[in-house]
């Protein structure tokens, strides 16, 4: 195994994430407090450059390190997200983190860790890789989740998700060795060309896709393997639930379609079907289990796992035709997920109710008599996730609706929508608390926001790519497009 | 045609103004309102001018590429039906940010903003020449509805603005998987005009209506998903009730008219039955159940029931009569209950009660609102020489080439609208008043006069001289009709010569058309050429 220095340029987004990680790490404790900030500054610089030089990979396509990674536009779809959202975890976290005194630099550097395990899983052509990202991205996020020590919720949150993670990636890595001995390769594309002409009767290729569904299931919080969803989310801090939420979601989906796709394609007719099921389940439960809760954060965890549900739809269309538009349905979808679900977690963080989060339904009570403007952007963002016009959240499921359409699936767009109805339930309820509800009389117990520059600049960023994409996502639904052409 | 963009100007107008009364002055918000309301009014009339009534055609055409991977088009455009619906709306909303000026207490701010979008919306959903963009604003109306209904509502307001939510939002869903269905089947385009050239299989359209009906029939509403309508009229300010009444309730009828009648035309008749049926029970049961009603925005909203019941008779009759006094009872419905809901909100305002029993004997105390009041009724129950009276006749014409059966169970309608609507009268008008309520019981003021003249008028108007509104909707209800009965056809023909309202469609030769107005001078029969 021979790499050329080019294959080291290559990957310098990689490397520099991965370096200011380290370099966050290191100053961390030599810092005074008052220069701390400085660490927020170094690694948004850093995401800034990596941004550049990942737009500049788009163009032109490689496979390096004798296969095991690739640059191309798929990939750099998603990190160009996951830069994104990066940056915005990074401007949340800084006022949040505050607020909850939990001001930890060794935070940023494990946001950093998180960002570069998601950028090796979204450009891996080799199921190790993608092992090695995978962990890289859980380990970070397993600590991040337990960050909020004095908290019991937010350590069990962490036990919950490392035992499940961990137990989940045996099943991922049992998977990847069963494929190794079915076809005699890790790399994607040894891969594809050994199923050719093979279908799931061959028990070994059987058991190897169901156990990468459903080692990717866990990461992608489907139904049934979602089980540690709404105690995650509840529990960890809220800058990190909402990394979670949208960054570890993308990075999934990222990785599990290009294995599902470039490696699995072959079997897609027999994958679809499973899909199908998991689609299916994931819309029903997520839905209704959201209807019921009274913790803000438990519901968007809820409303996180119908997004998956949402986004399998264009998984799911993908088997049954032979153009790519589901797959890019799905790219478009998560994208326009991010912005809509990271505002809502960004409003959650920031309401205060006397000296704690205020995170129950009830505490959004009265929201839009105090804080107008942030009573509105919630209202953007619930509506978004309901999917009604003019927002992103319609244009997502217009997408992917259109896809499973186009797939002969109308009866599943029907089922989706229904479901989409009664998430509209629990979304505007929300709604209700804060615009038709008066708030208590006993002031101190109403609810105050936080408010700072950076807060602003994510609310801002966050409540345009719902509004902009909501009315015009040509340049996105472009980009996604040309992205999915680059998957073999 | 390229030109002008009115229609484009008519949509952006009341969404900028809705941003607009953010930035103004406190005190200058109601104004701010009440003048962008006005100049989309303005903007407006000229259409009807401007209109040229000898063309069925989509005029005023405005197109741009909107999502170009999907072929989605911004595309806007007006036809004989949407036009007079376009200028119902500009006509009423003026009249919802007047009657509004005093009543709404808190968060006037929202309120306008929300009435300016709702306005944008509506024009949208009556222009709207490509599929997506018409779902776009359809539900785009959902949400503004929502807060008005639960932030300045009346008590039960909560569970009114969810209900409505949920049973609009069931609705519609199901019509965006058709148009998603129908984009694949039509030739991979959202465009309305080409869509409704197209031929489908019966049982694609089979499955497609239901999937229309479910989105439309919710909205007018038919028997049985109308139990939304009460509670969210009764809960609704007035502002509300009066949009919701008027024009809300006209897209459903608008949609059936525009996408399921030409679209499918064949099981839009296999339907026919089924619809006559589901609009006759709406039309006895919605009357019956307003005859029990002690609330009067209840019984309004029970009579409107009723009332769309006879639009949508008339739409499925497949016969020019049928559909243009279905078009005219949409417009005359958006009228006359406007206004009744304008008189209900004003007698609330004074005696805070919408109770009958509360509000008795209003002719001596309030001798002017009692006229008004009285001739909204008697124009809702179909007095000859007001408005509805022609759109019922015309509604009852068609039905009579049906089926004479049908006819006599809607005339049972009618009856029965006289009843409850002169018990009212009856009751309300000419009882006796109750002295504590007395003192509160001052007559309409300058404000609430012009708030209610302009319908009062337009009654007399439409009532008298139907002719220019039924001269621009003829051509584009042939059209509708030729596409369930291809021209050659005996039975299609039949049904238009044996038509004694319209005028022949060559009649009017300048492309402007006469003036509304002027229309006094056209004689029933149509000018000689």
């Amino acid at each position: 195994m021979t790499f050329s220095a080019a294959d080291l340029f290559l990957v310098l987004p990689e490397l520099l994430v991965v370096t200011a990680a380290c370099i966050v790490f290191v100053l961390d404790p030599v810092l005074r407090a008052s220069d701390k900030d400085g660490l927020v500054w170094l690694s948004l610089g850093t995401l800034a450059v990596c941004m550049g030089l990942t737009a500049s990979q788009i163009q032109a396509p490689a496979t390096i390190f004798s296969g095991l990674v690739v640059i191309d536009a798929y990939g750099a779809f998603w990190k160009l997200l996951l830069y994104f959202v990066t940056g915005l975890t990074i401007l949340l976290s800084h006022s949040y983190l505050k607020e909850e005194q939990l001001y930890f630099g060794e935070y940023y550097g494990f946001v950093l860790l998180a960002l570069s395990g998601m950028m090796v899983m979204v450009s891996s052509a080799d199921l190790l890789t993608l092992y090695l990202g995978t962990e890289l991205m859980s380990l970070s996020l397993y600590v991040m989740a337990g960050l909020k020590r004095s908290e019991p919720r937010s350590l069990e949150a962490s036990a919950k998700y490392f035992v499940l993670g961990a137990f989940s990636s045996g099943i991922l890595l049992y998977g990847i060795s069963l494929l190794y001995g079915a076809t005699g390769s890790t790399r994607l594309p040894e891969i594809a060309a050994a199923i050719s002409g093979r279908n799931l009767d061959d028990p070994l290729l059987l058991f190897a896709t169901i156990l990468l569904t459903v080692g990717f299931g866990f990461k992608l919080a489907v139904v049934p393997f979602h089980m540690w969803t709404p105690d995650v989310y509840q529990g960890a801090p809220t800058s990190v639930t909402a990394f979670m939420a949208v960054a570890s979601k993308a990075a999934s989906f990222g990785a599990f379609l290009r294995v599902f796709i470039e490696g699995l394609g072959g079997l897609k007719a027999n994958w679809s079907a499973m899909f199908l099921l998991l689609c299916l389940a994931t819309l029903i439960l997520g839905n209704v289990l959201a209807l019921v809760q009274t913790n803000v954060k438990r519901m968007l965890a809820y409303s996180s796992i119908a997004h998956a549900g949402y986004a399998l739809i264009g998984v799911v269309a993908t088997g049954h035709m032979e153009n790519s538009s589901g797959i890019a349905s799905v790219l478009l979808y998560l994208t326009l997920y991010a912005f809509m679900t990271f505002g809502a977690f960004a409003i959650v963080a920031m309401l205060r109710k006397g000296g704690i989060e205020g995170v129950d339904i009830e505490d959004f009570t009265g929201l839009a008599k105090r804080h107008p403007v942030a009573a509105l952007l919630m209202l953007i963002f619930m509506v978004s996730l309901a999917g009604i016009p003019p927002t992103a959240g319609f244009i997502g499921k217009l997408y992917v609706f259109m896809s499973a359409v186009e797939a002969g699936l109308p009866w599943l767009a029907a089922v989706a929508l229904i479901f989409a109805v009664i998430s509209a339930y629990y979304y505007l309820r929300l709604v209700m608390v804060m615009y038709m509800r008066e708030p208590s009389d006993l002031s101190s117990t109403s609810p105050r926001m936080v408010m700072s520059p950076a807060l602003s600049i994510v609310l801002a960023c966050a409540v345009a790519g719902v509004v902009i994409f909501g009315i015009y996502p040509n340049p996105l639904v472009n980009f996604a497009m040309h992205a999915v052409s680059a998957l073999k | 045609m390229t030109g002008f963009p009115w229609l484009t100007l008519l949509v952006v107008l009341p969404l900028a103004g809705a941003i607009a009364v953010f930035a103004v002055k406190e005190r200058s918000v109601k104004v701010t309102a009440l003048a962008v309301a006005i100049a989309d009014l303005l903007i407006s009339l000229p259409l009807w001018w401007l209109f040229d009534a000898s063309s069925g055609e989509m005029q005023f055409m405005e197109s741009a590429r909107w999502i170009p991977s999907l072929s989605i088009n911004y595309r806007l455009g007006l036809d004989g039906i949407s036009l007079p619906l376009v200028l119902m709306t500009t006509v009423l909303m003026p009249l919802c940010i007047l009657i509004s000026w005093h009543s709404i207490e808190i968060r006037m701010r929202s309120f306008m903003a929300m009435l300016l979008i709702m306005e944008s919306a509506m024009i949208g959903v009556f222009t709207a020449l490509d599929f997506v963009l018409f779902y776009v604003f359809w539900e785009a109306m959902l949400i503004p509805m929502y807060l008005l209904i639960g932030i300045w509502g009346g008590p039960n307001r909560l569970y009114a603005a969810i209900k409505f939510l949920l049973y609009t939002l069931a609705g519609s869903v199901l019509l965006l998987v058709a148009i998603l269905v129908l984009y694949f089947q039509g030739g991979h385009t959202f465009d309305i005009v080409q869509l409704s050239q197209g031929t489908y299989s019966n049982s694609l359209q089979f499955w497609l209506f239901l999937a229309f009906f479910a989105a439309f029939a919710v909205k007018v509403p038919m028997f049985p998903f109308h139990t939304w309508l009460p509670d969210a009229h009764v809960e609704a300010p007035t502002a509300g009730s009066v949009i919701l009444a008027s024009v809300l309730l006209k897209m459903g009828t608008y949609g059936f008219l525009r996408f399921s009648l030409p679209m499918l035309p064949d099981a839009s008749q296999a339907f026919t039955p089924v619809m006559v049926a589901l609009s006759i029970v709406a039309i006895i049961y919605g009357a019956y159940m307003a005859l029990a009603q002690s609330d009067l925005k209840k019984l309004i909203a029970y009579s409107s029931v009723s009332h769309m019941g006879f639009v949508t008779l008339g739409l499925f009759m497949f016969n020019i009569q049928g559909i243009e006094g279905a078009v005219m009872q949409m417009v005359n419905h958006g009228i006359t209950t406007g206004g009744l809901f304008l008189c209900v909100g004003m007698i609330y305002e004074r005696t805070h009660s919408r109770q009958i029993a509360d509000n008795t004997g209003l002719t001596k105390p309030m001798p002017r609102y009692a006229t008004f009041l009285v001739i909204f009724s008697l124009s809702s129950l179909g007095l000859p020489g007001t408005n509805s009276f022609v759109g019922e006749f015309m509604v009852l014409a068609g039905a009579f080439l049906w089926s004479k059966i049908a006819t006599a169970f809607a005339l049972l309608g009618i009856i029965l609208a006289a009843a409850y609507l002169l018990w009212m009268v009856q009751r309300v008008a000419f009882g006796v008043p109750d002295p504590h309520m007395l003192p509160k019981l001052r007559d309409v003021n300058l404000r609430e006069m012009i708030t209610v003249v302009p319908l009062v008028v337009l009654i007399f108007l439409i009532g008298l001289f139907p002719n220019p509104i039924l001269t621009r909707m003829h051509p584009s209800v042939e059209k509708v009709i030729a596409r369930a009965f291809p021209p050659s056809t005996e039975h299609g023909s039949a049904m238009r010569q044996a038509d004694p309202f319209s005028p022949t469609v060559k009649r009017i030769t300048s492309p402007t058309g006469p003036a509304f107005g002027q229309g006094a001078q056209v004689s029933p029969e149509g000018q000689p050429q």
